[in-house]
């Protein structure tokens, strides 16, 4: 089980090449979503579009704490999850276009994407409804054995559904080797936390069930790393759920068509030149010596080019036949290889 | 005085049960809260204790005494220093066994009688069906209720299938609500027979998480009531994820418990959930009848890789049908049945409303009036094939069903038929359902509130204009 360290330690046990994946993995998904944000300005993407942007280091420092045959699954804010633990940006943005390329052949959307090949389940449009989903996965991997663990990512809005606590007990009754992830960007649309959340720290709501938890810094990648190794170990041990709360921001409305009149513009510019993980990581690398401003510009440029093939894939891929308004309505098969795997 | 000791309803639905053992003889004296005696239901066995002190007098029906009816005088007690012989004969007779209700011994009819029974399709196309049950002639039968068929059904999917597991409110260490998974936790343990908290949104989120991960839950509600709790999960999660990810996964389990009325328990516990589950793509949803559906059905929803609602009834769990043994009994979805052949009209229902719908065609065939009655069975997928050769042969139909009428099962069939098989109709099609309220409490409303083989032999006569 990892030891607790702290954030500054930690760097030290991070080496330049996983932290220069960090900042590509986190710029990654900034730029694929700023290119999301201008199709959707085109209208070549519609329907809702939540961005990632300003919540990257969430994902990726979870995701390197993370083995493979883990598994994740999250709300409908989900590219950056999605990219994260390797997806492919074309299928994710031809998704976004509603085109036959797209992860779910253009009938999911933003919202609703899979990829069983990831381990990811998910892409879900109700507020709160993955966490059971995510617990039940995890009850899955302990009934098989696996010893898997599920990243169940939800928001600070899906903690005050009541699904979320009946999920809590039944985790840490039958000790479910799940992580429960509370990306806390302190706004559930438009309601901001202090308005709709009773007692501010939202972690501490599993010492009710018996459940650890902890808060993370959200913006500072290596820190969501180290508690994720935790929360991890944790879960794989058998002792059960962990609960993460890992305060972080988002720089976009909710949705494409949020105006945020909620907050101010200088709340959010404060918090893009103060607290930005991409930046954070930037500076270590620079101040560390680990990386020249080429290495960084050719990391850009690597990044550039991807999104921008994702988005001529996106455009290019055509809609989906009309054949398909009909199939994957009822599947004849068990439409998954993992119950014979295990 | 002497008082009558009345032999007790200890369940909504209970009618009648057996005097399993006394724990008294005449002459003893009991006080309030004694246990007098130990009286077995179809699902379970209680025990049964004095009310007031007093000495027993007499008792009236010997331990072991099956189908003792409720209200029926099981003893008498006499105030202290009271003679047992100043005891005036018991007012009522016990009822005996053989006057149970007759439903309790309705059974399948042989393919070669249900034929028999029917007329003549002059004129009309062929039935594309069967008319008999799903099973070789000659096949071995044996008596069960739904509840033990159920059982069955499970217990041999879960000895197929080590990721087929059961969970739910009381199913493991109570032995089931309804003792419909009596048994199950002795012989397959804790890991695979789970109860659960009282938490069905939390639970079916669970399920439906284990069956993406590749397991088979089952999923049992207390009834279907309760499920209400729980719908997001099922319709947002279980029946869209197959679509919604371009078929990469789905939800392969069976929800599935008791659904619709079942006897005086008021306007929460008695909603028939058919017509909802059945508007949902991505669903499938049975509703069987009989015991061998039951079986069959469950079997078959338990291996499909989608998610299916199963709709039981509290009502039929004591029923006793005709049960097929044999190894591997299965009947598929979509294939309605035939009960009963028929020319002049045609009454399709499914669930408990085939009691009603059998009942008419009992009293209408006394009047001359030859019904055909099919067993939809499943409503995801229903049997469209059957039911408009049918209409195509009586030219009439009525639907039969519990549930509300708005938006009914019924009013879906009367659409279907009017585009389907319009100029073969020679009366509107009638749809017999639920009345448009709440469920009532009060005995006498609530036989009102549902569906009655009144109104079904009614409904025909107007179709058929006699």
């Amino acid at each position: 089980m990892a030891t607790r360290k702290s954030a500054a330690a930690a760097k030290s046990n991070v080496s330049a090449e996983e932290l220069k994946s960090y900042y590509r993995d986190m710029l990654l998904i900034r730029r694929f979503e700023e290119k999301a944000g201008q199709l959707y300005g085109m209208g070549l993407i519609g329907g809702f579009c939540h961005l990632y942007i300003g919540q990257e280091a969430v994902v990726v420092g979870l995701e390197a704490a993370a083995e493979e045959g883990d598994k994740r699954v999250t709300s409908y804010r989900d590219h950056g999850h999605m990219l994260a633990c390797g997806m492919d940006p074309d299928g994710v943005m031809a998704e976004l276009t509603g085109r036959e390329g797209g992860y779910s052949k253009g009938k999911g959307g933003s919202m609703h994407m899979f990829s069983k090949e990831k381990h990811f389940y998910g892409g879900h449009g109700i507020v709160g409804a993955q966490v059971p989903i995510g617990a039940g996965l995890a009850f899955a991997d302990k009934y098989l054995d696996n010893s898997r663990v599920t990243f169940a990512y939800f928001g600070d809005g899906a903690a005050n559904q009541g699904q979320v606590y009946e999920t809590f007990n039944m985790a840490a009754l039958w000790k479910l080797p799940v992580v429960f992830v509370i990306e806390n960007n302190q706004y559930a649309m438009g309601t901001s936390q202090q308005r709709s959340t009773s007692s501010p720290d939202i972690y501490k709501r599993g010492e009710a069930f018996g459940i650890p938890g902890q808060m993370v810094d959200g913006m500072d990648v290596l820190a969501v790393k180290e508690a994720g190794e935790t929360a991890v170990a944790h879960c794989r041990s058998g002792k059960g759920p962990y609960i993460l709360e890992v305060k972080t921001y988002r720089y976009r409305g909710h949705s494409m068509s949020d105006p945020a009149k909620y907050r101010t513009r200088d709340e959010v510019q404060k918090m893009r030149e103060e607290r930005d993980a991409i930046e954070r990581v930037r500076h270590m690398l620079i101040d560390g010596g680990h990386a020249s401003e080429d290495d960084l510009k050719a990391i850009d440029k690597e990044i550039k080019d991807i999104v921008n093939k994702s988005a001529d894939f996106a455009k290019d891929s055509p809609e989906p036949d009309v054949s398909e308004l009909w199939t994957d309505i009822y599947a004849s098969e068990v439409p998954q290889g993992e119950a014979a795997e295990a | 005085m002497a008082t009558e000791v009345l032999m007790p309803a200890l369940s909504p639905t209970m009618e009648e049960g057996t005097l399993a053992k006394w724990l008294v003889k005449e002459g003893d004296k009991v006080s309030s809260g004694d246990i007098l005696a130990e009286i077995e239901t179809d699902k379970a066995t209680m025990e049964f204790e004095a009310v007031d002190e007093g000495v027993v007098g007499k008792i009236l029906i010997e331990a072991g005494t099956e189908g003792v009816k409720v209200n029926t005088p099981i003893a008498v007690m006499v105030e202290e220093g009271e003679e047992v012989g100043d005891v005036p004969a018991p007012t009522s007779e016990p009822e005996a066994k053989d006057e149970a209700p007759k439903t309790e011994e309705k059974t399948e009819k042989a393919p070669a009688e249900a034929k028999a029974s029917g007329g003549s399709a002059s004129g009309a196309e062929q039935v594309h069906s069967q008319a008999g049950p799903d099973w070789p002639e000659g096949t071995e039968l044996r008596q069960q209720t739904v509840r033990e068929a159920l059982r069955d059904a499970m217990a041999e999917e879960m000895r197929r299938d080590g990721n087929v597991y059961l969970m739910g409110e009381e199913v493991a260490e109570y032995q089931g609500a309804y003792k419909v998974s009596q048994g199950l936790l002795d012989e397959f343990g804790a890991k695979r027979v789970i109860d659960t908290p009282i938490t069905e949104h939390g639970f079916a989120g669970i399920a439906v998480g284990a069956a993406f991960g590749g397991l088979r839950p089952i999923v049992e509600f207390m009834t279907f009531n309760f499920a209400m709790q729980a719908i997001d999960q099922i319709i947002n999660s279980a029946a869209k994820t197959l679509y919604m990810s371009g078929g990469q996964m789905g939800a392969p389990m069976v929800f599935r418990g008791p659904n619709g009325a079942a006897a005086r328990v008021g306007a929460q516990h008695s909603q028939d959930y058919a017509a909802w589950y059945s508007a949902i793509p991505g669903l499938k949803v049975a509703m069987p009848y009989s015991a061998s559906d039951a079986k069959g059905l469950l079997k078959s929803a338990i291996r499909d890789p989608n998610p299916v609602i199963f709709l039981e009834n509290e009502i039929m769990y004591g029923k006793s049908f005709d049960v097929p043994v044999m190894e591997d009994f299965t009947v598929p979805f979509g294939k309605a049945r035939i009960w009963r052949e028929g020319s002049d009209v045609t009454i399709v229902s499914f669930g408990i409303g085939m009691t009603y719908a059998l009942e008419a065609a009992d009293r209408l065939a006394e009047e001359g009036i030859s019904a055909e009655v099919i067993d939809l069975r499943t409503l995801r997928p229903i049997d469209y094939d059957t039911l408009i050769a049918s209409v195509r042969k009586t030219n009439r139909c009525v639907t039969v069903e519990e549930g509300f009428p708005v938006g009914s099962i019924g009013n879906h069939l009367s659409a279907y038929i009017m585009q389907n098989a319009f100029d073969y109709l020679d009366a509107p099609v009638i749809n017999c359902t639920g009345k448009d309220v709440p469920m009532p409490y009060a005995a006498n409303l609530e036989k009102l509130a549902l569906v009655t083989t009144d109104e079904v032999v009614a409904a025909v006569k107007q179709v058929t204009y006699r």
